[in-house]
């Protein structure tokens, strides 16, 4: 066992002994010897050494050892380029074998030996291959482009492969155009303004004849493609999903979900009144059911994606939730992703039923399922007013069974009832009090805490209760803490006479003997209400509260709408755009449903917003700033001339016109080591910046390599530039384990409190866990401010333009970009700065564009770019719109 | 795409690793194995991402089958290829153990070269493999011209699943129809929720191409027949047997699945199954009913707390078919506490018997007709003890099988036309058979 836990080298004598087998003269100890080769190769031990030899072995006419030195090739050809060389006379003979079974596996070979020197050798084969009379020859050659693109992409455009596989397209053999749409189909997500596919009627029409007639696996491949398209119109999208339909029977369940994409995202398009469409609403449920009788990882991939589909088209399922109960031996997996299904169907009509689940679950072994099962009752009870009361009384009886944890998250669902239906179910205080003793979770003490606090009127020995928590303050979680001083000004304010006390105590605890920032503002800002006007704190501490939403886990719907696009992948399973989890730009590219009605396929990511509109004014010293933007950002605050490209911003202009941009990513920088886990304990924080959406996005990657467990994160900013603070508590729901890693995204807003900082993309960042709290600082790219809405009317922007004072007009180049203009601007607007105007003059072209930050102030860009000169001009420009203060 | 496959033991250590792409390292290999298979826990999930590199698995028995791919990859197409790769294994050596993994590591690295290019799944039909994957691996070279192009059309062709030229001295054709049924009932008796699951499996040994065509009694099609005032031939053909049930005359059937051999366009259409079989044996079609089930068996629980450490267990089964039709292996297994000392079983019929190792009394009657009913009681003895957390009272559970389909299933007719051989439909020998088994059959108690 201990031999594959390491990597371990084969000792001189094995190599040897083999090195003689693999030159004797008899072929079958040739063979045994390579087969020998083989195995130590899968176990990991290197063999490289031996690489003439098994070389020697491929000019054979036995297939099976011929296949075997193959494989060798190509594990080790990368590392020994020059003896690879001696094959490629064997390959190209073989690509002319006349059993097309030899020429097939040798052009197959030769794309997967990653050698530049074979690369060349290959395109002339791979030419004849792809106009091969068999089509086994061909099919082969079509996967074959794809590998040399993935190796030599510029090759493979010189070379004009590109064409030759577009026309495979129209091949007579169905699994060629599969085959052919395949590597298209992932050549194109590299470029994806390229129209590679070229989609349009006609080859539309053409994969659709073929998947009647190829392999499941190519049926997947066609389908996969079919639903990048954009149908012209309603008539179009109507017949395409009518030809794939029949697919919704098909025994493999990657073909019937790839199905249900195309017909998701074109059903967009139908018009609903349409009697077409309630057809199609029909026939999707059955297949999607269908799929709960698949082994069950498919069953996972199927779960994940129908929880999906019911977000956007509830309709679909909405009388099948009975396939969704949970069977004893589903694995775990399964069981949580139905008992998420069941929520989000649940309705008046089938709640006694689901409750009626619900609460069988609730006394099974697995502890996550328990609470998740207990957690679904408290949503349930939001979620569909009439039944909050059956399902408050399921959980009562739930927490007389007195098993702690089930207790805890009784308590902890039960505040949220108490939310959403405020002063309706008090009587069951009582009990929950009862209980209070037994709680040991933060989350469920903080909830207890909540409840006494908010009702602390009608519980007698409130005072008591609360006191008894403070006893162990220090030793308390923040959120226990925090809930802890709100709950007992909440009692002081309604029972001031006999808790002043207790309020002191408590205030003192938080202001004086707290490390933490959070705790001591709030303390502060709970003490001085106190002394100056009671009444304004009664007002603010004891406001009616907003009720809380009926759906608080919905996913986004911009994201959902991508997912949707992205049914059946990797991504429906994660639940996450495949920008997440996919390293470089290829895949990233961002897909969206079309619109009904569209008229042209092109619905491209341009917010509405024309006219630019007065945008509010929310920062103080906002001509300060101005200033820092262009002098610190832009260009150096002293030269005109074209400035050393060194400042952090300069970097972020070059990136957004190099090769970061390939696509229409937001994915702005990549992640960089923040916080060394040398620094912080063993917490090692990295993490990039990205613009999703519309939404600011702090993409943080945690990993524990200390010891022990780290629990409790928590995260805040300090004062910056741009009023940026996290939208939202950091999410590490489960305590990161040593050697753990995690990666959350934060999204973040732009409403925090300001101040400048230098430099000025500058963020001050705390983190906190359970061992101590760190700090660190990161820079932000501030390209991620640009916000969508940033563009304006060609005579605004001109009135604009001429209004911006010279003092505010800076100078820099970008070197080296080899772009023209068109795809500049593209490349651009990817990234929220948006072309207003174009024009050529004396062969220069001139780009004006248009930004627009976060905080509403407008930078105005005029780009020069003169073809064969891979420099550009940038003349920057900005004026706070509304208010002249020059 | 997928990146790369590997296949484990038990253990961890590899058996066969085959990487496809340039972004999968061999670290690949190892991580699975520390995050995955080393881990120790229950699997939480079938998919995995390591940074950044996402695992699918699946075992079998106590083999690990992983895929691996850094991109946003069809992830259901991934699993449905592992399982592929499975049938294929089995197919060419048997049972998907490590021995035979190892034994046959040279003819898995020739499969998976020829079924996965540069991780895009190519045909993987195994009558099409073993005509050029053997495990001689020699016959390249023996082929004629004809037989080269005779192999790769058909690997490519449009009927990939049978090749030409196949003759039978007698024309036979085996229909089996298996279906499993599904049931969750509560204690009260109130079914909920109850379907079955029916596979329609087939062997076929036809001379030829042949065309064939396949009718049951789908609800749809009888009503739509029924109108236009076409009578069929049912009942004078040879096929109707099996006939169990009540003069049901037709099923609705919520969704059915068909292998690729069939032509889904044209059941679209109208809604009629017509394909060219593969030889041999091979599963047409998968379906799923849920309306008026025929449920062979109904189960009445009684469980009774005496005291802390006394259970009282009544089971009664109820048969509901016909009587002059027999179920066979009829097992139920009553699950008891973990902190059961000792079983006192007394049945009416059959063999009971308390299970310690697997906490459950298991029933087991080897034959039972129709509309009978038998019962078991059980005394259970309970040890003492301070565990808080109450027993979760899993449900009973029952197996059996039974000569008839409790969907209702019926085939009408399955038709064979080879216009090429001077074989007719009615020399084909026909057989056809059905089968219910219990699936998950569960009552709760």
């Amino acid at each position: 066992m201990l031999s594959v836990m390491f990597r371990f080298h084969v000792c001189a004598g094995e190599i040897f002994e083999l090195k003689a087998e693999l030159n004797s003269d008899k072929k079958e100890k040739k063979k045994e010897a390579v087969k020998k080769v083989i195995a130590s190769m899968t176990v990991g031990k290197d063999v490289s050494a031996l690489f003439p030899d098994v070389v020697n072995c491929m000019q054979t006419d036995n297939l099976e050892l011929k296949k075997l030195v193959y494989l060798y090739l190509m594990n080790y050809a990368k590392s020994q380029p020059d003896m690879a060389i001696m094959a490629v006379n064997t390959f190209v003979k073989d690509c002319e074998d006349p059993n097309p079974l030899i020429r097939a596996l040798a052009v197959r070979t030769m794309g997967c030996i990653r050698v530049d020197k074979i690369t060349e050798y290959l395109c002339e084969p791979l030419r004849k291959c792809l106009k091969d009379e068999d089509p086994y020859v061909r099919k082969t050659a079509a996967v074959c482009v794809a590998k040399l693109h993935d190796i030599n992409a510029q090759l493979v455009e010189d070379q004009g492969f590109l064409d030759t596989l577009k026309d495979l397209i129209s091949d007579s053999n169905p699994m060629v155009v599969a085959n052919a749409v395949a590597a298209l189909s992932e050549i194109a997500e590299s470029h994806p303004n390229s129209n590679l596919l070229d989609l349009n009627p006609q080859s539309i029409n053409k994969l659709l004849t073929a998947l009647n007639e190829c392999t499941e696996w190519g049926q997947i491949f066609i389908l996969d493609c079919l639903a990048n398209y954009t149908p012209r119109d309603d008539r179009e999208s109507q017949s395409i999903c009518e030809r794939v339909t029949p697919r919704l029977s098909h025994a493999n369940s990657a073909v019937v979900l790839s199905a249900v994409k195309v017909l998701m995202k074109f059903m967009e398009m139908l018009p609903k009144d349409l009697d077409y469409y309630g057809t199609l609403l029909k026939k999707l449920a059955p297949p999607l059911v269908t799929l709960l009788s698949a082994e069950p990882e498919l069953q996972y991939v199927a779960l994940r994606n129908i929880n999906l589909i019911v977000q956007k088209r509830p309709e679909i399922l909405k009388h099948e939730m009975k396939v969704f109960f949970v069977k004893y031996n589903d694995p775990i997996y399964v069981k949580l992703e139905k008992l998420d299904i069941m929520i989000r169907l649940a309705s008046q009509a089938n709640i006694a039923q689901v409750l009626a689940e619900l609460k069988e679950y609730a006394t099974e072994v697995d502890v996550d399922f328990v609470r998740k099962a207990v957690r679904a009752i408290g949503r349930c009870a939001i979620k569909v007013e009439q039944s909050a009361e059956r399902c408050v009384s399921t959980l009562l009886d739930l927490i007389q069974t007195k098993v702690n944890y089930v207790v805890q998250e009784a308590i902890v669902v039960i505040k949220d009832i108490f939310r959403k239906y405020p002063n309706k179910y008090e009587s069951v205080i009582a009990t929950l009090c009862e209980n209070l003793d037994s709680l040991d979770e933060p989350e469920a003490r903080a909830a207890m805490i909540w409840i006494v606090g908010e009702y602390a009127e009608r519980i007698d020995n409130a005072d008591e209760l609360l006191e008894s928590f403070l006893e162990g303050f220090h030793d308390e979680s923040t959120q226990v803490q925090l809930q802890l001083l709100t709950a007992i000004v909440k009692l002081f304010l309604k029972k001031p006479t006999e808790t002043q006390e207790l309020v002191q105590q408590v205030l003192s605890l938080a202001t004086q003997d707290s490390d933490n920032p959070d705790l001591r503002d709030r303390g502060y800002i709970y003490w001085r209400l106190l002394s100056t006007d009671p009444v304004a704190a009664k007002e603010v501490v004891l406001a009616e509260k907003p009720l809380i939403s009926e759906e608080t886990d919905l996913i986004e719907p911009t994201l959902l709408e991508e997912l949707i696009c992205h049914i059946g992948t990797l991504a429906s399973v994660y639940h996450k755009p495949p920008s997440a989890f996919v390293e470089g730009s290829r895949g990233v590219m961002h897909k969206r449903l079309p619109a009904q009605g569209t008229e042209s396929p092109d619905v491209g990511n341009v917010a509405g917003g024309s006219a630019p509109e007065a945008a509010p004014s929310i920062i103080p010293s906002q001509g300060d700033l101005l200033g820092d933007l262009l002098n610190l950002d832009l260009a150096p605050p002293t030269t005109t001339g074209p400035p050393p490209p060194t400042s952090g911003m300069q970097m972020g202009g070059m990136d957004l016109l190099g090769g970061g941009l390939d696509s229409l990513t937001f994915l702005l920088w990549y992640p960089q080591v923040w916080l060394p886990a040398m620094k912080a304990k063993g917490l090692e924080i990295s993490g990039t910046f990205a613009r999703r959406a519309g939404v600011i996005q702090m993409e943080l990657v945690l990993t524990n390599k200390a010891m022990s467990v780290m629990t409790d994160f928590a995260i805040q900013f300090n004062r910056n530039s741009f009023g940026l603070a996290p939208a939202g508590p950091l999410q590490v729901l489960t305590p990161l384990g040593p050697n753990q890693t995690i990666e959350v995204s934060l999204p973040l807003s732009t409403v925090g409190p300001v101040m400048k900082m230098d430099p000025l993309n500058n963020l001050q960042v705390a983190v906190k866990n359970n061992i101590d709290v760190f700090y660190f600082s990161c820079q932000y790219p501030i390209s991620m401010l640009f916000v969508e809405d940033g563009k304006m009317e060609r005579q605004v922007f001109l009135a604009t333009w001429k209004d911006i004072p010279n003092d505010n007009e800076s100078q820099f180049q970008i070197q080296d970009c080899h772009l023209n203009s068109d795809a500049a601007s593209n490349k651009l607007q990817g990234s929220n700065i948006f072309t207003i105007a174009k024009r050529t003059v004396e062969g220069q072209d001139m780009l004006y564009m248009a930004i627009k930050l976060s905080n509403g102030i407008w930078v105005l860009a005029e780009l020069k770019m003169q073809a064969g000169n891979p420099n550009y001009t940038v003349s920057l420009g900005t004026r706070r719109d509304g208010e002249q203060h020059y | 795409m997928i990146g790369g496959l590997f296949i484990y033991n038990h253990k961890g250590e590899v058996l066969i690793s085959r990487v496809y792409r340039d972004d999968i390292g061999r670290n690949a290999v190892d991580a699975f194995r520390v995050n995955v298979i080393h881990a120790r826990q229950q699997v939480r999930s079938p998919v995995t991402n390591i940074a950044r590199t996402s695992f699918f698995h699946v075992k079998r028995s106590n083999i690990w089958l992983a895929a691996v791919t850094k991109q946003n990859v069809n992830a259901a197409m991934v699993f449905e290829f592992l399982y592929k790769m499975c049938d294929v294994m089995a197919a060419y050596f048997g049972k998907v153990s490590e021995e035979n993994i190892k034994n046959n590591f040279v003819l898995i690295y020739e499969l998976l070269d020829e079924i996965l290019d540069f991780g895009y799944p190519q045909n993987s039909e195994t009558g099409a493999l073993k005509t050029f994957i053997t495990q001689q691996g020699i016959k390249g070279q023996f082929q004629t011209k004809e037989e080269q192009s005779q192999i790769t059309s058909q690997v490519t062709g449009q009927i990939g699943w049978r090749r030409e030229g196949i003759k039978y001295r007698r024309n036979e054709l085996f229909l089996d129809v298996l279906e499993s049924v599904n049931l969750l009932m509560s204690p009260q008796g109130q079914v909920l929720s109850a379907h079955v699951s029916g596979r329609v499996v087939m062997k076929s040994y036809l001379s030829g191409m042949p065309e064939c065509k396949f009718g049951m009694n789908d609800k749809i099609v009888i009503d739509k027949a029924g109108k236009g005032g076409v009578t069929d031939e049912v009942g004078k053909s040879d096929l109707g047997g099996g006939g169990s049930t009540s003069g049901k005359q037709s099923i609705a059937i919520d969704d059915c699945t068909f292998n690729q051999c069939v032509r889904l366009s044209k059941f679209d259409s109208e809604r009629s199954i017509s394909f060219i079989p593969p030889d041999g044996e091979y599963e047409l079609m998968r379906y799923r009913t849920t309306k008026d089930i025929i449920l062979p068996f109904r189960v009445i629980p009684l469980v009774r707390e005496v005291g802390r450490t006394k259970l009282e267990v009544k089971v009664v089964i109820k048969s509901n078919f016909k009587p002059s039709l027999l179920a066979q292996k009829i097992e139920v297994r009553i699950p008891t506490p973990l902190n059961t000392s000792g079983v006192q079983v007394i049945c009416m019929k059959g063999k009971a018997k308390y299970k310690a190792s697997e906490n459950a009394i298991v029933w087991k009657i080897k034959r039972m007709a129709g509309m009978k009913e038998s019962q078991i009681s059980a005394e259970i003895e309970l040890l003492p003890t301070n565990d808080k957390k109450k027993w979760a009272r899993p449900p009973i559970s029952m197996n059996f099988e039974v000569p008839f389909a409790p969907s209702g299933l019926k085939v009408r007719y399955l038709k064979v036309f080879e216009s090429k051989l001077n074989y007719s439909d009615h020399d084909v020998v026909k057989w056809v058979r059905y089968i219910g088994r219990s699936g998950i059959y569960e009552t709760r108690c």
